[in-house]
């Protein structure tokens, strides 16, 4: 196989998908109602990454009560809504996650 | 009118970006070693971080080519892999409308995960701001940076922070951080729950579709809930 040829298929695809709408869009005025649709996309692509960083471990779903990353992720929540401060979520979530590892 | 500078927004960028690298960092180290195991040559490990630049769909290629995947099949896997980029596009394009052809080529080579999710809420809270995309710049050029170098640890010297301290977890967390406060009406709540519920369902789908179809349902639900 021509490994180079393949990285160099995959990086031109990549960066089309990435270019994509960016382009047609400035070209194309979007319909009004995806212009809506879009406004909710940080929201549910970033919900839908946490999910199952939290709730999966190697592929295997882990059962609530002995998840320490799950109680972490409810003490970061907190933080994140008291401080709305992205160095503090960490900082909580984190050592909390640590912690709660050693006992669950 | 917020008019901030071009090196204000840049800054802004890369300062945001940082607490994200604490997940990135380790996350590149393996995929250098996991790359050399696939019986990749330095050179090429390390290409692949620069021509491809992302990193779940790497960690992929990686795996299939350990496997002797055909040509093709890796191509099509990597490019389903990488859709979701497609819905970034489409999303930060108002933010991004009027900017030279040499602005979106770059930007759109640094457009990954985490340049899209910090900056993105910090378009939101600064449309009128026309400095804006270097926010995305400063992002984008930091976590490619920090991939690149990663890489080459991962490829020269191995894992040097050990899998066992969990700090992939800060990818999670940085994302609730820029969730959480946006969480402002009920259209709001209803996506991020549906997507996260959903997410899970649909994890065992391959090529992450699971979470392109956790997102499409949520924003469904979430027009539908601000229709009614």
């Amino acid at each position: 196989m021509n490994i180079w040829l393949l990285f160099l298929v995959l990086g031109v695809l990549t960066f089309l998908t990435r270019l994509s709408f960016i382009a047609i869009f400035d070209k194309v005025e979007p319909p009004r109602s995806l212009r809506k649709a879009l406004r909710f996309v940080p929201i549910a692509v970033l919900s839908a990454i946490i999910g199952p960083e939290v709730f999966y471990a190697n592929n295997t779903f882990l059962a609530t009560l002995n998840n320490p990353k799950l109680f972490a992720a409810l003490i970061a929540t907190l933080v994140a809504y008291k401080t709305k401060s992205i160095t503090w979520t960490i900082f909580s979530g984190m050592i909390a996650f640590w912690i709660l590892r050693l006992f669950l | 009118m917020n008019e901030s500078k071009p090196l204000n927004e840049f800054f802004l960028g890369v300062r945001d970006e940082l607490p994200i690298l604490l997940g990135v960092v380790p996350f590149g180290m393996i995929f250098g070693i996991l790359a050399l195991n696939a019986g990749l040559s330095n050179l090429e490990a390390q290409a692949m971080s620069s021509v491809i630049f992302a990193g779940s769909a790497q960690f992929m290629v990686a795996k299939l080519l350990a496997e002797s995947t055909p040509f093709f099949i890796i191509v099509i896997s990597g490019f389903v892999i990488n859709l979701r980029h497609a819905l970034y596009s489409a999303t930060l394009s108002p933010y991004l409308k009027g900017l030279s052809l040499k602005w979106k080529v770059l930007l759109s080579y640094l457009l990954t995960d985490e340049a899209f999710a910090v900056s993105v809420i910090h378009f939101q809270k600064n449309e009128d701001n026309s400095n804006k995309h270097w926010h995305l710049f400063g992002s984008g050029l930091t976590l490619w940076t920090s991939w690149q170098i990663s890489t080459a640890v991962g490829i020269f010297v191995g894992a040097q922070i050990p899998e066992a301290w969990g700090l992939d977890f800060a990818l999670p967390l940085t994302f609730i951080a820029l969730v959480i406060p946006g969480l402002k009406d009920k259209p709001g709540l209803l996506v991020a729950a549906t997507a996260s519920i959903f997410s899970l369902i649909f994890f065992p789908l391959p090529f992450k579709l699971g979470m392109l179809m956790a997102s499409f349902l949520a924003i469904g639900i979430g027009i539908w809930s601000e229709k009614k």
